[in-house]
């Protein structure tokens, strides 16, 4: 009784511990779950890194949807980031080019990328950007300014209740991260 | 530090026992699980001590209005080492003392099931909280909150996610040790006839509380390990210009918290559940009521943990999910608070001072209860979002909830413990001055946020200066009355009237057919039950 009261004890550790193992992995396994359900749902507002076809949808002249357009740098990052407009009036489907300006106040060669994030998360998926600067890294050498284009439109099919969206660039120092 | 501390204040007992080795090695080597579940106890209480006077020196810096004894990064690590000792520290180690003492006796075994696991789980404990404590005298202590968000903790860390990630990594392992040992003493070790729904109702929360323990502590393991190599090996699981998201570090730390809250709260309701009929002469009213309503509680704890983070963007539906789901918690909860007073209605009831805190607890904690639903509620919580109606919530749960139920059982079992009774009368002051002081250092913190001041802000505008005066002589006065607490039980180790076997005419369970004090070893032979 006592050999079978020992087994049973190992067996019930065995599985206990496979639990805190599996536990352990499924922290890590939240990672890519988040970034499949935010794809599907567009919740956390990352737009789609890979540039949207050339407009072909038609044009809904009944509404219009203001953008805005907000910039940070973020501490460390030593250039000058803005949008040239705070803000444009479009209609779904419309195409518009908004330029933001970049320079490199240092006297040396700097390596940068932004990454977009548009609020309220589920009109994120609805954003189409046809050329982005955001698709690709920023090289500047020292003083160097440069004007990005963004072009873009709105999904027709964006949900009714979006009167507003707010499109947010935050610009990342990654020489670093290049070099090595 | 504390270890020694610890040992300084176990020798005196150890004249008491007779165990095989003595001195110090004696606890060192133990596997007893009465000497390991005392020093979980003191440890904790050691502790509570240092976590709270912490909380001393928060008081002080709010006691007016401008910054007057410390500058605002030390007040941040004041917040975050007083909040991560008092759950890691304080809390969660006396309840794993309580279960560790109480648990074999309650169902009739010898000892813990893993002995020698159990003595490695409460001496890795000292060793995290000094790599812990060691960071404020190398380059500073965390500041980022005991909730450690991503990039706090990660790219404006003052150098301590270090020490604090490999702190929380040994209080981790430590807790799931822990777990195992409980639930492998639970569910082979019961003396035959103890079927599973003729436990205890503290054994049957410990069991559940273990389960929630042993899902969740990896989750923190995990968090942690992510925020340390984002930290120091440039992975960016939670750094948006490499393609992570910040926002995904509160999901998965929220998906151990909401858990960890009730790993804080469910053992107190089985401890009020073993006072309150003790004291009421009555059966607990609803005993299956209660062990399913604690069943349901650990579930919904997985589904709830977006009600931290209704500030975060979430759509529309996420909101309405999770303010629901949170507000279902009340149900069970609620099961829970009217079989209390169930159990005391038309029962003789009699104050002694486990009865006189768990009262307290029933009350207050019901209040802080209520604070929370309102904090469940999406609309309203953007108003009351990182205020101190969220600090005067959780302290309501933590410290009249937890931590009484904790006062509750010390001093229910604390005849059992030492063979002595402690001094009623100094145990009646600690209780009052206790109750008073709470609520003065509480009560007001509503107030202050619904009036919108800020939570961790080591100054303040001066509307809100008298509450918060108020406030701090509230906590200058619960901090001092715990020493209260200190000398009743130091006391009580000493000497005292004797206690007899069952020194409460209405408790039951098996802990009270054995002598007082409990002798070193307890059912080395099975006790027969009907």
């Amino acid at each position: 009784m006592q050999e079978s009261a020992n087994r049973k004890t190992k067996v019930l550790i065995r599985n206990l511990m496979i639990a805190v193992i599996a536990m352990f992995g499924f922290g890590f396994a939240l990672v890519p779950l988040y970034d499949v359900f935010c794809d599907i749902t567009g919740l956390n507002g990352k737009t789609d890194t890979e540039a949207a076809q050339v407009n072909d949808v038609g044009i809904d002249a009944d509404r219009t949807i203001k953008v805005q357009f907000i910039s940070h740098i973020t501490p460390g990052m030593s250039w000058e980031f803005r949008p040239e407009v705070a803000e444009v009036s479009v209609h779904p489907g419309e195409t518009k080019i908004v330029k933001f300006y970049a320079k490199n106040v240092t006297s040396v060669s700097m390596m940068g990328q932004t990454v977009p994030s548009v609020a309220p998360g589920d009109a994120a998926s609805y954003f189409k950007k046809i050329q982005c600067f955001c698709f690709e890294q920023q090289s500047l050498a020292g003083q160097e300014e440069v004007w990005m284009p963004l072009r873009f439109y709105i999904d027709p099919e964006i949900p009714d209740h979006v009167k507003t969206l707010t499109l947010s660039y935050t610009l990342y120092d990654i020489t670093a991260k290049i070099e090595s | 530090m504390t270890t020694a501390t610890t040992d300084t204040a176990n020798t005196e007992m150890a004249h008491d026992h007779h165990g095989p080795a003595t001195g110090f090695k004696r606890w060192l080597f133990t596997t007893n699980h009465k000497d390991i579940g005392s020093m979980y106890l003191w440890f904790a209480f050691i502790m509570f001590l240092t976590g709270g006077s912490m909380a001393m020196v928060i008081r002080a810096e709010l006691f007016q209005p401008g910054l007057q004894i410390i500058d605002p990064d030390f007040f941040n690590q004041m917040t975050t080492v007083h909040g991560l000792i008092m759950v890691f520290g304080a809390v969660m180690p006396a309840f794993t003392g309580l279960a560790n003492w109480m648990i074999p006796m309650m169902i009739g075994a010898p000892d813990m099931a893993l002995p020698r696991l159990n003595n490695w789980s409460f001496w890795i404990l000292p060793f995290a909280f000094s790599i812990l404590l060691m960071s404020f005298f190398l380059g500073g202590a965390p500041n980022f909150g005991w909730t450690f968000y991503a990039p706090l903790s990660t790219t404006y860390s003052n150098g301590s996610t270090a020490f604090f990630v490999f702190a929380v990594h040994i209080m981790g392992i430590s807790s799931i040790m822990g777990a195992i040992n409980v639930i492998v003493t639970i569910m082979n070790m019961r003396a035959p006839g103890m079927t599973y729904m003729k436990m205890p109702l503290f054994v049957w929360t410990f069991f559940i509380t273990a389960y929630l323990l042993i899902a969740v502590m990896p989750i923190l393991a995990g968090v942690v390990t992510m925020l340390l190599t984002d930290t120091y090996f440039g992975t960016s699981f939670f750094n948006a210009a490499g393609g992570g998201d910040p926002v995904l570090f509160q999901h998965i730390f929220w998906f151990f918290g909401h858990p960890e809250v009730y790993i804080m709260i469910l053992p107190a309701f089985g401890i009020v559940s073993t006072t309150i009929p003790a004291f009421s002469r009555k059966k607990l009213f609803g005993y299956s009521s209660m062990v399913y309503a604690t069943s349901s509680i650990a579930f919904l704890s997985f589904i709830v943990w977006a009600h931290h983070m209704f500030t975060t963007g979430m759509p529309l539906v996420g909101e309405l999910f999770f303010m629901y789901c949170t507000m279902l918690i009340a149900v069970p909860t609620g099961v829970k608070v009217f079989n209390w007073m169930a159990t005391m209605w038309r029962g003789s009831i009699s104050f002694e001072v486990p009865m006189l805190f768990s009262i307290a607890f029933v009350i207050l904690f019901t209040i802080g209860g209520f604070s929370g639903l309102m904090l469940a509620m999406a609309p309203v919580d953007f108003q009351y979002h990182d205020t101190y109606f969220v600090v005067a919530h959780f302290h309501y749960v933590l410290v009249t909830g937890s931590i009484f139920s904790i006062f509750a059982a010390a001093y229910y079992w604390l005849p059992k413990w030492t063979g002595f009774m402690f001094n009623e009368t100094l145990a009646k002051t600690h209780f009052w001055c206790s109750l008073i002081s709470v609520n003065l250092l509480f009560f007001p913190m509503h107030f202050l946020g619904l009036a919108g001041m800020p939570r961790r802000i080591p100054d303040y505008a001066l509307q809100f200066a008298d509450f918060n005066m108020w406030v701090s002589i509230g906590g200058f006065a619960f901090g001092l009355s715990q020493l209260i607490f200190l000398a009743v039980v130091i006391k009580c180790i000493r000497g005292g009237e004797t206690a007899p076997a069952k020194p409460w005419d209405g408790a039951e369970g098996l802990e009270w057919t054995v002598p007082s004090p409990a002798p070193y070893h307890t059912f080395a032979t099975p006790p027969k039950i009907d």
